[in-house]
């Protein structure tokens, strides 16, 4: 089972790279191959373990998000607000990483935590419209998308200790509030690496757990596949729902406190631009979420994978290759790991023909 | 009165039609005379509506033939039906919701003015429809803002703007307040005097008697007899409706009965949307080592008070009590941990996750209690052990055993796991409703049998079921229910099905 579920996903890759190259042979047949050759690995080949650092941690708040997209996908529910979620999470590591400097080394590990609880609040809200008032999550949600981006806005810039007016950033966090980077950043080569990968796995390992060990998670899930059955059986649905939507927001916040608390290639740490466009850090865990077929750990691969070609993409650049087609890309994986689920069989059939030949 | 002798307006003949693994309608003949109201008799299941369905095209007939005036007519599909003159209401009515009733009834069939809908002519027609035949609707009200009644009539508008003359009606009633009832047999009488032909679906023996000229009883996918409704009155009707067939009797012990374990006080639930009072003021009780058996006709409040029972509705007035302790106000879990089991309804909707594995379905009563989970783990190890265990004791069969998918078991062996479930949750109460519904004879024996033991070891059993049979076999005392209320009381040695079926239908309260 396991197996099939990998193989289908490795196949959707492969189709959609492919689509992607058709892409790009049709925009420019010249700088396709190279472009793709890049993109595929050839961005490794100089720097590369600096290079590869980043990309580890890239990968972590998409690990993150993608838990918080497929933990709500297990227990039934959509959760397309992790923008919004991440928005809000990264404003409270910020807040607490730039006001909490009385906390000494502890200052990181407090913003964290602040981000999910400011998450997981934010998640709070669509779970209590949609268990007491029927109002559906996706539509909620995105709605609060967009409040969590314009509220932190203007909460940053009504602030002179959080906002860079000349820059339109947030400033520099304090020392103390960055995740410890110690010998990781030595190994490779002074890159963005932190400790905040080790965090992410560690959730995936813990979400693994909740989803699959204990009761609360079984629950969760029996309200997902059938909330009626779980409700005669004795399980408070509302609170299932509810539960479950803090729990995808805290990650998401998580996710929002991995980045902003990151200390960045050239220590100079990673601010946000106050402007009026969402960040694509939690539509990024849709795709991550749905390549990963929602498992804890496919996740972390997919998270890994998606983080992978988003840095080719990122390099492409050089040869005059636009960086949207990444996102081309993506969608035409997950359009094919979509199909690849339901002519999983079929394709299993076609793996097993080839062999005996 | 109408001509005995006149030649019918359709005539269906010999129509059989067979789904998989029941012959739902078995060599029927039926005639519809001019002018004429014909009612449909028949327990559920008895293929009523299967018999309708083939006439208005929605079902094609493994055999027989269809007459209009003598000439053999091919119905395909609905259009072919109303090109025909046949028109249809359906139990549940097919209109859009935000669409005016105007819109509703021209759907489908708009007078156009180039390339636009004339409705001015169109409304004048309907407003004149509606006055010769006496069907008051606002015709630019929008559906969700009118009246259930109301919608009916708008149902009967859009057959007749359609021009039909043949018109089917299925349970009609069934919807409908009182007062309603009382406004629909005057337009039925109407729609009669102003020459139309009427097939009216029904369940209810009262309204037959009201307002039908014949009466076709149907049982078991076969038609009994046609009855000139005169000559006939509702206990002969009943009794030709349920049969005289001797049920299997069974070896039962006498109950030994104790304490009361179970007590319904005034209870009233309101359906939400139409405020109707669906249970209405009920009340009894259920001792130890006693099987109740609650009869009635679909849709008289069984169902919901099951859901009140179990704690899954909430009882607008009126107290719950379970072993003594007043749980009106408790959780589903707080009552299932009292000592309630419940065996319900809906099998694939509430009684099992389709989509899990066996074992986790068996577990699901138990998952929360030691030693199925310690501090919020899940001991999966004890969940396959008490799989494994009930699959055996009660011979559950499946693919891949416990670990089958709970969607892939049939329907008899899903029934058992969930029996197996409640069971083994050894409870002293039992909730049981429609035990046996689309099972085969087989898995029904063996589920009998199983219920009976829960009776010896002193359980509280209410059953509740559409089929008189397995009320007869099983109850110690058997309630009916009638819209919403506990008409009669009785005991099975001292009642017959012809009894009970009349109370059924509301017989004796009219």
């Amino acid at each position: 089972m396991k197996f099939q579920a990998l193989m289908s996903s490795i196949i959707a890759i492969i189709l959609g790279l492919f689509f992607g190259l058709l892409i790009m042979i049709i925009a420019n047949p010249l700088t396709a191959f190279p472009g793709f050759i890049t993109m595929i690995g050839g961005w490794l080949n100089n720097e590369s373990l600096r290079r590869l650092g980043d990309l580890i941690f890239l990968a972590g708040p998409l690990i993150l998000t993608g838990l918080s997209v497929g933990f709500a996908f297990k227990t039934g529910l959509f959760n397309i607000g992790a923008t919004g979620q991440y928005t809000m999470g990264m404003f409270a590591g910020i807040f607490v990483g730039i006001y909490g400097d009385f906390l000494g080394p502890l200052q990181w590990i407090f913003a964290f935590i602040a981000a999910m609880i400011f998450g997981g609040l934010w998640g709070l809200i669509p779970g209590i419209l949609k268990s007491y008032f029927n109002v559906h999550e996706v539509i909620a949600s995105i709605m609060l998308n967009y409040i969590a981006m314009y509220t932190v806005n203007v909460w940053i810039q009504g602030d002179e200790s959080l906002f860079n007016v000349a820059f339109s950033k947030t400033r520099a966090i304090d020392l103390n509030a960055y995740i410890p980077t110690t010998f990781l950043r030595d190994i490779f080569d002074r890159s963005a690496i932190d400790f905040g990968i080790i965090l992410a796995i560690g959730f995936s390992i813990l979400i693994y757990f909740i989803l699959y060990k204990t009761k609360f998670g079984f629950e969760l899930q029996a309200v997902g596949s059938n909330r009626f059955a779980a409700k005669y059986s004795g399980i408070k649905e509302n609170r299932s729902v509810i539960l479950s939507m803090v729990v995808a927001g805290a990650l998401s916040g998580a996710a929002g406190a991995l980045y902003f608390l990151g200390k960045g290639s050239i220590d100079s740490g990673n601010q946000y631009s106050v402007g009026n466009e969402l960040m694509s850090a939690g539509f990024d865990g849709i795709a991550v979420a749905l390549l990963g077929q929602s498992h804890p750990f496919g996740i972390v691969l997919s998270a890994f994978f998606i983080s992978f070609i988003q840095r080719g993409g990122y390099f492409m650049q050089t040869l005059g290759i636009k960086v949207e087609i990444i996102d081309v890309i993506i969608a035409a994986i997950i359009y094919t790991s979509a199909m690849a689920m339901l002519v999983k069989d079929t394709i299993i059939k076609w793996l097993k023909g080839g062999k005996k030949k | 009165m109408i001509d005995q002798t006149l030649e019918p307006i359709i005539s269906m003949v010999n129509i059989t039609k067979i789904f998989p693994g029941i012959v739902a309608n078995d060599q029927i003949n039926l005639d519809l005379k001019k002018g004429e109201i014909h009612a449909l008799l028949g327990e559920n299941g008895a293929g009523k509506s299967t018999l309708m369905s083939v006439l208005f095209g929605l079902y094609t007939p493994e055999s027989g033939q269809i007459k209009k005036y003598g000439s053999v007519i091919k119905i395909k599909d609905p259009n072919d039906a109303n090109r025909y003159g046949i028109g249809m209401v359906h139990q549940h009515f097919k209109l859009v919701e935000v669409f005016t009733v105007l819109d509703n009834i021209l759907l489908g069939n708009e007078p156009m003015q180039g390339p636009f809908i004339d409705r001015k002519i169109a409304k004048k027609e309907i407003i004149q429809l509606s006055n010769q035949y006496k069907l008051s609707i606002d015709v630019d009200a929008k559906i969700e803002d009118i009246s259930v009644g109301m919608q009916q009539r708008v149902e009967i508008l859009k057959m007749l703007y359609r021009k039909n003359d043949i018109l089917i009606f299925d349970e009609p009633t069934a919807v409908l307040t009182p007062q309603e009832i009382e406004e629909l047999m005057k337009i039925l009488r109407n729609l009669k005097k102003e020459g139309k032909s009427i097939l009216f679906i029904s369940h209810k023996l009262n309204e037959i008697m009201a307002v039908s000229d014949r009466v076709t009883v149907l049982r078991k996918g076969k038609s009994v007899g046609t009855l000139w409704t005169k000559e006939t009155n509702p206990s002969a009707l009943s009794n030709l409706m349920v049969g005289r067939d001797i049920s299997f009797e069974i070896n039962k012990s006498s109950a030994k009965i104790g304490e009361t374990s179970l007590e319904i006080k005034d209870i009233t639930y309101l359906s939400p949307r139409t405020k109707k009072a669906v249970v209405n003021h009920l009340s009894f009780s259920i001792r130890k080592g006693e099987i109740v058996g609650l009869a009635g006709i679909e849709g008289n409040g069984q169902s919901e008070l099951a859901h009140l029972i179990a704690g899954l509705l909430q009882p607008h007035s009126g107290k719950i009590f379970l072993k003594g302790k007043d749980v009106t106000h408790q959780s589903v879990r707080y009552r299932n941990d009292l000592g309630l089991a419940h065996i319900p309804e809906d099998r694939h909707k509430y009684g099992l996750i389709l989509d899990n594995p066996l074992y986790q379905n068996l577990v699901l009563k138990k998952y929360h209690r030691s030693p199925f989970q310690k501090n919020g783990i899940i001991q999966k190890r004890k969940w396959l052990q008490l799989g494994n265990a009930l699959i055996q004791k009660f011979d559950v069969r499946s693919g891949k055993g416990i670990h089958s998918l709970t969607r892939s078991l049939s329907g008899g062996n899903q029934q058992k796991a969930i029996i197996a479930r409640e069971i083994d949750s050894n409870a002293d109460v039992m909730l049981a409703v429609q035990l046996t519904r689309g099972l085969d004879v087989g898995a029904i024996e063996y589920i009998h049998s199983q219920i009976l033991t829960q009776r010896e070891q002193g359980k509280a059993i209410l059953l509740v079921s559409l089929e008189l049979e397995e009320i007869l076999k099983l109850s110690d005392r058997i309630l009916v229910i009638f819209e919403g209320k506990i008409v009669a009381e009785l005991l099975p040695k001292e009642t017959s099905k012809e009894a009970i079926g009349l109370f059924m239908s509301g017989g004796k309260a009219s």
